[in-house]
């Protein structure tokens, strides 16, 4: 017997269209993209060097020459800013990534496996998670040398047990579903349980997370340089200039504003993607114009 | 003069209507079945007389209880009302109470708030409630938590609330269907009684045709929100004249037709001589028990004891018992998901039990499973194809994506689905059509061998019947063997040509589906045919009652 059908071909093309009429999608797309290319441009040009010192020029206020002002070594903000995003956004994705990367294997693995294995990995998270952060990252960097890299890697490493915490109590709620019976009943192993059903069903919560934690790793990095364990001087860093402003407030308000919109920005704006990724990705939310 | 008196109640929630012109009336001491299929406004009309609706729906029409406008009350009135003279029972025994407190604070709460009795007076009030329900003082103190409590008796506790005050109106939302059969008749007694007691108002709703035939003098048949035929109950279902009423009726009972070439497994010489597909012997299983302390735990729990029995090729065995009696269990281990505490399982001649997943391929190709619950049983993030295709993993040569795409194609006519519905996501069906999903699944690989666990029991009686009859048409078809773990026994009498009844682990009866449910022998057998709804049955029994 043949069976002859009419099988519609699946459509990629559907995707695309649903995420750039996704309205925070497209918004957290825009400033993300933004944010990387001033990063990027600040590479070749900034509007004056960040490096050179002209006291002479110390806490202008904003002017046609100097946009968003001068701070108190006469350094344009702006410069500074778009300087800082390289270091900022590399230290606070990178230790996401970090994070994401063996925290959610973990947690899935002590779900997926239970027993044991769970109280081991959890345990151990736990033992990380008891440190004061600030202080386990002061650590790390006092025996490594500071540097933004150590930053890195103190942050990255802190972010290990929150990834692994959410991965876990997601996946918990899972494993006892239905569908995942059927699943095993289909002959299929913890492994690919995990792939296949469990991931796809935590990414909205992992994405949600991840962009909490990007917001908090910027705001490490910043703590990590005022004590003088990250981004070293003369590099500018918006962690840096934050705290700089902070004892100008009142006679300089600009040195605190503008670094701190662009933390308030960035953060948004990988809300704003994050949001928009989880909504494009929940089926639900598909063809629904 | 009525006690509840609906009058042309429409509501619209945003701009989809909901009820139109809905009528109904309930005088006192008087039972009122409200029937329906989901989505057919039953619920909303009850929320609607307790005021409890969702912030955008819109009612018009007038709902009187007890002389007052419900619709044109304060919410200060409505809430006199609530819990004191009218009282209400939900579907989900186990939601419906607070886990972190007492049964006694939750019965007396309701006392303590309407009558401002003292903390003692009310709970002297509780304890006679729960005494009523059938929860006497030695065993269930005033103390008991929720969870320690099985789901029979949560629901008494239920009424126990609800009654308390000796409401003039019951709201008795589908309170029985998420109970076995045995504790159904059980609760649907105590409801009778309190009726009487108190000449209290009865409003059942019920999907259950033969539940409301039992219970109510007169019905209400609802449909897409709007009354389809309303009157004597026993007139009503007799005379059948609405068409809804006769689908509905017709459903309920529905028997697929399907041919008994299988039925006669124990006297045909040549399925004699054929191995058995499935052998399960002495099969037991044991939960540990409850950690009484660091080192202690209480003795195990014997979910599954001693179990044996074989099922043929193409054979159709229901196994029927109680909830919490092991059926579940059994399957689980049947489809090599739990491994049992002692014992063996051979499937087609091969020992199952202990077998590494690898192993356990070649039987995995052989056997299937269909569950429940038509929503959970499917990742809502994948599409049908891969959803249905899943079990294709176990396949030696993994298919191509055309060959899958085919197969699965294939697999969706089969159950009466188009071809089309491959690249939709699980939410765009309804319950009975995800169960089609369910079982194209379970059907992909041409297996020998389908558990199904309770496949039909969420779905409404008309989408019941049609899913009966495919799973009569694939046996046929397919020459498949069923396992069908079901509580209810019209289900087994239906579709299965022997019946095993388990009681407490054990498989204490097993013969021809129609002889054991004709003259059960056992006990448990006995209880469960006792207990079980008959439509037939009840509209006979109300017109013999009339004369």
């Amino acid at each position: 017997m043949t069976l002859r059908f009419d099988i519609p071909e699946e459509n990629f093309a559907d995707i695309l269209v649903k995420a750039f009429t996704n309205r925070s999608f497209l918004t957290g797309f825009v400033i993300t993209i933004v944010v990387a290319a001033v990063a990027i441009v600040s590479f070749f040009w900034t509007p004056f060097d960040v490096t050179r010192l002209i006291i002479a020029e110390k806490t202008q206020a904003p002017s046609p020459a100097h946009w968003f002002g001068t701070d108190h070594f006469g350094r344009d903000i702006l410069s500074m800013i778009m300087v800082g995003a390289r270091n900022s956004i590399a230290v606070a994705l990178v230790a996401v990534g970090i994070g994401m990367g063996v925290g959610v294997p973990l947690g899935a693995l002590a779900a997926a496996r239970g027993g044991i294995v769970d109280e081991v990995v959890m345990r151990l998270n736990d033992l990380v998670f008891a440190f004061p952060a600030l202080l386990s990252a002061i650590m790390i960097t006092a025996i490594f040398g500071p540097g933004a890299l150590n930053a890195i890697i103190a942050i990255g490493i802190f972010n290990i047990p929150v990834f692994a915490r959410v991965a876990r109590a997601g996946a918990l709620a899972i494993w006892p579903r239905e569908f995942i019976l059927a699943a095993r009943a289909a002959g299929k192993g913890r492994t690919l349980i995990t792939l296949e059903h469990v991931l796809p069903n935590i990414v909205t919560l992992l994405l949600v997370q991840g962009t909490i934690q990007f917001a908090l790793g910027i705001l490490a990095e910043a703590g990590l340089s005022y004590v003088g364990l990250g981004t070293q001087p003369p590099m500018p860093s918006w962690g840096r200039m934050l705290f700089d402003a902070q004892t100008r407030m009142v006679a300089a308000p600009w040195m605190a504003v503008f670094p701190g919109m662009a933390i308030v920005v960035t953060v948004l704006g990988l809300n704003l993607l994050g949001d928009g990724i989880a909504d494009i990705l929940d089926p639900k939310s598909r063809r629904q114009r | 003069m009525s006690l509840l008196e609906i009058e042309k109640l429409s509501l619209t929630i945003g701009d989809t209507p909901i009820l139109r012109d809905v009528e109904l009336s309930v005088a006192p001491g008087e039972v009122m079945g409200l029937v329906g299929e989901s989505g057919s406004g039953k619920s909303i009309t009850a929320l609607t007389v307790m005021r409890l609706l969702p912030w955008a729906a819109r009612a018009t029409g007038h709902v009187t209880f007890d002389g007052i406008d419900i619709l044109a009350a304060s919410e200060d009135q409505m809430c006199a009302l609530r819990g004191d003279d009218i009282g209400m029972v939900f579907q989900e025994p186990m939601t419906a109470l607070n886990p972190v407190k007492t049964i006694g604070e939750q019965v007396a709460e309701g006392i303590r708030w309407h009558t401002r009795a003292s903390r003692a007076d009310a709970e002297d009030r509780a304890r006679k409630m729960l005494d009523r329900v059938g929860l006497p003082a030695a065993q269930f103190p005033l103390s008991r938590y929720p969870h320690e409590l099985s789901g029979g008796q949560r629901q008494r506790v239920v009424i126990a609330i609800a009654c308390a005050l000796k409401p003039k109106l019951l709201i008795a939302d589908e309170p029985t269907t998420a109970l076995d059969v045995v504790l159904q008749a059980q609760i649907l007694d105590l409801l009778r009684d309190l009726v009487a007691e108190n000449r209290m108002g009865l409003l059942l709703i019920s999907h259950d045709l033969a539940v409301v035939t039992e219970m109510a003098e007169r019905i209400t048949i609802l449909r897409h929100g709007e009354v389809m035929e309303a009157g004597d109950t026993a007139r009503t279902l007799s005379e059948q004249l609405h068409p809804y009423t006769r689908q509905l009726a017709q459903a309920s009972t529905h028997v697929p037709a399907r041919p008994r070439t299988h039925a006669v497994g124990q006297d045909n010489p040549l399925l004699q001589v054929a191995k058995p597909l499935l052998q399960v012997d002495s099969v037991t299983r044991d939960y540990p028990g409850r950690r009484k302390s660091l080192l202690k735990r209480a003795a195990p729990i014997r979910a599954v004891d001693d179990v044996s029995f074989s099922i043929d090729p193409g054979q159709s065995v229901a196994l029927v018992g109680r909830s919490g009696c092991g059926k579940s269990t059994l399957a689980r281990m049947v489809l090599a998901l739990d491994g049992p505490t002692s014992g063996t399982i051979r499937f087609r001649g091969q020992v199952i039990t202990g077998k590494s997943e690898a192993e356990l391929k070649p039987a995995r190709r052989d056997m299937q499973v269909v569950f429940q619950d038509p929503y959970g049983s499917f990742d809502p993030r994948q599409k049908v194809e891969k959803l249905v295709g899943e079990p294709l993993h176990v396949l030696e040569n993994k298919p191509t994506n055309t060959e899958r795409r085919e197969m699965v194609a294939k697999a969706l006519h089969e159950v009466g689905l188009s071809p089309r519905d491959m690249d939709k996501y699980p939410h765009e069906f309804s319950g009975g059509q995800r169960q089609r999903l369910s079982i194209a699944r379970a059907i992909i690989t041409r297996p020998k061998l389908v558990v199904a666990d309770e496949p039909v029991s969420a779905l409404d009686v008309s989408i019941r019947a049609q899913i009966l009859d495919l799973f009569a048409e694939l046996n046929q078809k397919l020459g498949v063997a069923y396992l069908f773990i079901t509580h209810d026994l019209t289900v087994a009498r239906a579709i299965t040509d022997q019946v095993m009844i388990m009681h407490d682990g054990k498989i204490v009866e097993r013969g021809r589906t129609s002889e054991v449910l004709d003259h059960p022998q056992s006990e448990a057998a006995k209880a469960l045919v006792a207990a079980a709804p008959d439509l037939h049955r009840a509209i006979a029994r109300r017109l013999q009652e009339q004369g």
